[in-house]
């Protein structure tokens, strides 16, 4: 046991620890993803959808990647999983039992995305077979933002503007008049 | 640890989405689907932003986190305003344009 665990630190380096509860949070995010999904309650999906955003989250954090776990946190568990409640809310007519759909629509869409991952899982077995992440130490939150208002200030705008246009369409789909 | 480890992920997890979308009936939980495909494509952005050791994989993941929130402000809406018009979300009955 001792042994393996040797190979298996000399193997992966020093990052036993990090494999592990990579795997663990790995395997909860593929199953509350497959809930989200095949759940016929659209708030139990909406609540499993939480637990996939929370697992990116601390994907992002095994990456070093701080700042955008914690906008990944503010923005999606924070905001959208409230506007999705909300929208549940709003069109009570799906809160209970989903469709069921049909057997060969099924059976369809499982090919499509069985085929869609094989083919997605052997071109990056096939191109990045054995490349390593290396990650010290986090990435500051100042070279983030330096890069946001500096070198990349114009989409930054950009983001700003859409993000005011789809406010104002919102309002403006949505508002009885 | 490997970078296919997070590759691999976000590849289940945008193939989980594009099912969701293909057979959810149900625009809610359609949206929902999208949100798994969109944070598939964030894990990979910063994934190789990690492997490049460029803080461009961060910036992006949150463009990309920015122009989700307004599209599900936006899907909502229209939503809202599919459900007030036909009392019903459900994509199938969706066929007004249909030649």
């Amino acid at each position: 046991m001792s042994a393996l665990f040797a190979a298996a630190s000399a193997d992966a380096d020093i990052y036993v620890a990090q494999n592990v509860f990579f795997g663990l949070i790995a395997i909860t995010m593929i199953w509350a993803a497959l809930r989200v999904v095949t759940t016929s309650n659209v708030v139990h999906a909406a609540l499993w959808l939480v637990v996939v955003l929370g697992g990116v989250a601390v994907q992002f954090l095994f990456l070093g990647a701080e700042f955008v776990a914690v906008t990944q946190v503010l923005v999606y568990i924070g905001a959208v999983i409230v506007l999705f409640l909300f929208g549940v809310m709003l069109t009570r007519a799906s809160m209970g039992a989903d469709e069921s759909v049909a057997r060969e629509k099924r059976t369809m869409a499982t090919v499509t995305a069985v085929l869609l991952f094989a083919v997605m899982a052997v071109a990056l077995i096939d191109s990045f077979e054995d490349v390593r992440l290396v990650i010290d130490e986090p990435q500051s939150t100042t070279l983030v933002s330096d890069s946001i208002f500096s070198q990349y200030i114009v989409p930054f705008e950009a983001v700003s503007v859409l993000l005011l246009a789809a406010l104002v369409g919102a309002i403006v789909v949505a508002r009885r008049d | 640890m490997l970078l296919n480890q997070f590759l691999v992920l976000a590849a289940i997890l945008f193939c989980i989405g594009v099912y969701g979308v293909l057979v959810r009936k149900n625009a809610m939980l359609v949206l929902m689907s999208v949100e798994l495909i969109l944070n598939a494509v964030n894990i990979n952005l910063v994934a190789f932003g990690a492997l490049n050791d460029d803080v461009g994989g961060s910036v992006f993941a949150l463009f990309t986190i920015a122009v989700a929130a307004a599209e599900v402000g936006i899907g909502l809406a229209i939503v809202l305003l599919m459900y007030r018009n036909r009392r019903s979300i459900d994509l199938s009955e969706a066929d007004m344009l249909k030649g």
